[in-house]
């Protein structure tokens, strides 16, 4: 019996339309808008100027606290000024513009393809050189990846865990990323493990990428201490939560985080972020994006340098096609509709799809039959109608109380409803406000 | 580039549909149509056209005129209330009670509270326990199967005769053993597929379990219901029967008569009046075997399962507050 997560969860088609192309170089564009905040946190504070100029891989804005991270320059050129551009989640972030010129990298960057395997540094030198690179979790959380690093007192790490498991349909990037870098991203986990301590990582993979599973599984022999563990298709099995218990069946209690059960989950793309960062001196500035849809010319995979604006992915990918009624920035499941292209890929951008006309519509909206359907679906346990209902009237004190806040918005609900209630925007405002309440409660 | 559309997660929707699920039971239920029909005759069909008929009919007419909203009899609920309220009947019913039937069952039981999705009843069971109170007499006049005889053709006309649950009422009311009733009704083999007296629906153990395989294959409905009902009838009469076996009829009798199986497959999972946890689903499924029985044994009717499906209906507001689904995580909850 393959692993997987004990309740809930959905079957989604896996479309996963792009899945044997080869990862592309996607030309360096003009110009690059490079927002300041990449990731979960404080933006990082802009250290560059208007002419300045810069080199590939060069610190154009420094962290801006704790959980922060650098942002480094994709390109070479100049830069052309600082403004606030709109990015991939819709709102208007500060950004460095650069107008760029060849295409010169800072010295310090291996560029060779030489795969280099030994290291030699300590747990502190390799946090300091993954938070100098400015990582953070490519999997589409942008959670910075040296905070998951460094656990918080009275917590031990035991395993590391490493999320190959791509449930999101359409999305392949992390599976071409173990095809064609796996042993890259070996050494990027056997330096997660000294980074943590840790002697033993598991790497998910969803049973749906056969050729992922075995070409790890051969080279896995050469590195001590990591397991390829297959586990069923089934989303959202790539949730943090649900993709711990299925490998080391450990419950994070509500409210907790991984480490609670002694887990610490990083994806395969930040693994690979990892060994560039450590083994090739080379900061995070650019990363495989996947574009896709249905409708698509040519649908793949792109290595993208941060700034570049998704219409010049798509325009790689054979343009927009007719018919287009939603673009999306990330999977079906839990991305993000676009309302423009002109929106520059930054690093949580795992892909882009493109969704026909026909499929964008929301559905009419049918009353609830009550068929629990919802509640059988939900990984978290919870009843998403009984949520929706306290949602629509506003009764935010019974959404606390029945757990609304352990919801990961994975959107199985509001998939398997038979009468297409939006169930998850009811759930995500109350979410909202009652996380407001709750900040609210404690700065009393 | 025409505007692009711009909402919130998720972008693709499961193909599953009200509709989808509705006929999905409409269809789980054709075997046992044919097999009452095979049983029973013109009467059956009689009385399955003019309730569904008259269910539709009356939903679209409350609907339109009445509620004044898009009529929704095409989602197929109407149809299915009008079909298992005619199964849950006796085939020599004359049409007028049948449409009354179905008037309390569409008009009352649902829509009175707002339609599908709002009834705290199961409609089909308002509107027969409502012409089992008011017309106890026809309610209760069964007719006796006949395959392929001219009787076939009949409607109110035809011969009648008791059920296997009326023979054991009577049996237990003249305190005789249970020996002597196995003598006046059919056997097991007889009952399994559907030759006895009954609710032209609910006789055809067979089909009605076929029925049940279907759903579950198709996902439409869980074991949860089904079973515990089912399980709890054969354990309570199980162990009454293994402690006094002359005056208490063994389970297989209990689960093949009477309405056990169309109740427990057909009518206590209906998706409005059933309980949304597991959990609640197997005490739901408990509580209507064990009523049932009790009904049954010591109550004023010899069949007791559209009652005691009620009852529990009543009881799942309360249910569905107290019996949670598992939470994840939920063991080591108070950490906060
Ligand atoms: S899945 Fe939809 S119709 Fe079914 S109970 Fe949940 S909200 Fe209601
Ligand atoms: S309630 Fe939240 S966790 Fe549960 S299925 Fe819906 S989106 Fe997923």
């Amino acid at each position: 019996m393959l692993k997987t997560f004990p309740k809930g969860g959905v079957h989604p088609p896996e479309n996963k339309l792009s899945a044997n192309k080869k990862i592309e170089i996607l030309p360096v564009p003009k110009q690059v808008s490079v927002p300041v905040s990449q990731h979960i946190g404080v933006p990082a504070k802009v250290t560059v100027n208007k002419k300045d100029v810069v080199k590939v891989g060069q610190i154009i804005a420094e962290s801006g606290g704790f959980i922060s991270a650098n942002i480094h320059s994709p390109v070479s050129g100049t830069v052309f000024k600082i403004d606030e551009v709109t990015d991939t989640s819709g709102y208007k972030r500060q950004s460095v513009i650069i107008n760029v010129n060849d295409d010169e990298w800072d010295e310090k960057i291996d560029r060779s393809e030489e795969l280099i395997k030994d290291f030699d540094i300590s747990s502190e030198e390799i946090i300091k050189k993954i938070q100098n690179a400015g990582i953070v979790g490519l999997g589409g959380a942008t959670f910075p990846t040296h905070v998951k690093l460094m656990p918080p007192k009275g917590t031990k790490p035991e395993v590391l865990i490493i999320n190959g498991v791509e449930c999101e349909p359409y999305l392949t990037s992390d599976h071409i990323l173990m095809l064609e870098k796996g042993e890259e991203m070996l050494v990027g986990i056997q330096i997660l493990m000294k980074a943590l301590k840790v002697d033993k990582a598991y790497i998910g993979i969803e049973n749906n990428k056969p050729d992922a599973i075995t070409h790890l599984t051969k080279l896995v022999k050469f590195y001590k201490g990591i397991v390829v563990t297959p586990v069923k298709v089934q989303y959202p099995q790539g949730g943090e939560k649900q993709l711990i218990k299925a490998v080391i069946n450990r419950e994070v209690p509500s409210g907790g985080l991984p480490i609670a059960v002694g887990a610490v989950v990083h994806n395969v793309g930040t693994a690979y972020a990892v060994y560039e960062a450590v083994q090739k001196n080379k900061p995070l500035f650019e990363r495989v994006v996947t574009i896709t849809g249905k409708s698509v010319k040519n649908p793949g995979n792109y290595l993208v340098r941060f700034g570049t604006a998704v219409s010049d992915l798509i325009e790689a990918a054979g343009g927009v096609p007719k018919n287009t009624g939603k673009i999306i920035s990330g999977g079906p499941m839990m991305g993000k509709a676009l309302n423009t292209t002109d929106v520059p890929v930054a690093k949580g951008t795992s892909g882009i799809l493109i969704m026909p006309e026909e499929e964008s519509k929301r559905r009419v909206i049918k009353p609830c039959i009550r068929c629990a359907k919802c509640v059988d679906v939900c990984p978290m346990g919870l009843e998403p109608f009984l949520l929706m209902t306290f949602g629509e009237k506003a009764m935010h004190k019974s959404m606390e109380k029945e757990d609304v806040l352990d919801c990961i918005e994975c959107g199985s609900c509001s998939y398997a409803c038979p009468s297409d209630r939006p169930i998850l925007d009811y759930i995500r405002l109350g979410k909202n406000r009652v996380g407001a309440v709750i900040r609210a409660r404690s700065t009393k | 580039m025409s505007k692009l559309i711009v909402s919130p997660s998720p972008h693709q929707l499961g193909s599953n549909s009200v509709k989808k699920l509705m006929y999905g039971v409409l269809f789980a239920l054709i075997p046992t149509l044919f097999v009452s029909v095979f049983f029973f005759g013109l009467g059956a069909i009689i009385v399955i056209l003019s309730a569904v008929i008259s269910s539709v009919l009356f939903e679209y007419l409350i609907t339109k005129f009445i509620l004044k909203r898009e009529s929704t009899v095409m989602d197929g609920s109407a149809a299915l209330t009008g079909l298992l309220l005619a199964f849950n009947l006796p085939s020599n019913l004359p049409i007028w009670l049948v449409i009354i039937g179905a008037f309390v069952a569409i008009g009352i039981g649902k829509m009175s509270f707002g339609g599908l999705g709002n009834n705290p009843f199961n409609p089909a069971l308002v509107g027969r326990v409502f012409l089992l109170i008011s017309w106890p007499v026809q309610m209760t006049t069964w007719p006796k199967p006949s395959p392929f005889t001219e009787k076939m053709l009949g409607y109110t006309d035809v011969t009648t005769g008791a059920t296997p649950l009326g023979q054991l009422a009577e049996t237990m009311r003249n305190g005789e053993s249970m020996s002597s009733l196995g003598e006046k009704v059919p056997d097991y083999m007889q009952m399994l597929i559907g030759n006895m007296g009954g609710s032209f629906g609910e006789i055809a153990g067979f089909a009605l379990i076929i029925g049940l395989i279907y759903m579950l294959m198709k996902k439409i409905i869980t074991w949860h219901i089904p079973v515990s009902i089912i399980g709890s009838v054969a354990i309570f009469t199980g162990i009454l029967w293994l402690a006094d076996p002359v005056n208490f009829a063994d389970p297989l009798f209990h689960i093949l008569t009477g309405g056990i199986l169309l109740g427990a497959i057909f009518m206590a999972t209906d998706y409005v009046t059933s309980p949304m946890s597991k959990r609640g689903m197997i005490i739901y499924g408990i509580g209507i075997g064990v009523l049932t029985i009790v009904i049954r044994i010591w109550g004023a009717f010899p069949e007791g399962v559209s009652f005691a499906i009620l009852i529990m209906n009543a009881l799942v507001p309360l249910i569905n507050m107290y019996l949670k689904p598992k939470r994840f995580g939920e063991k080591v909850k108070k950490l906060k």
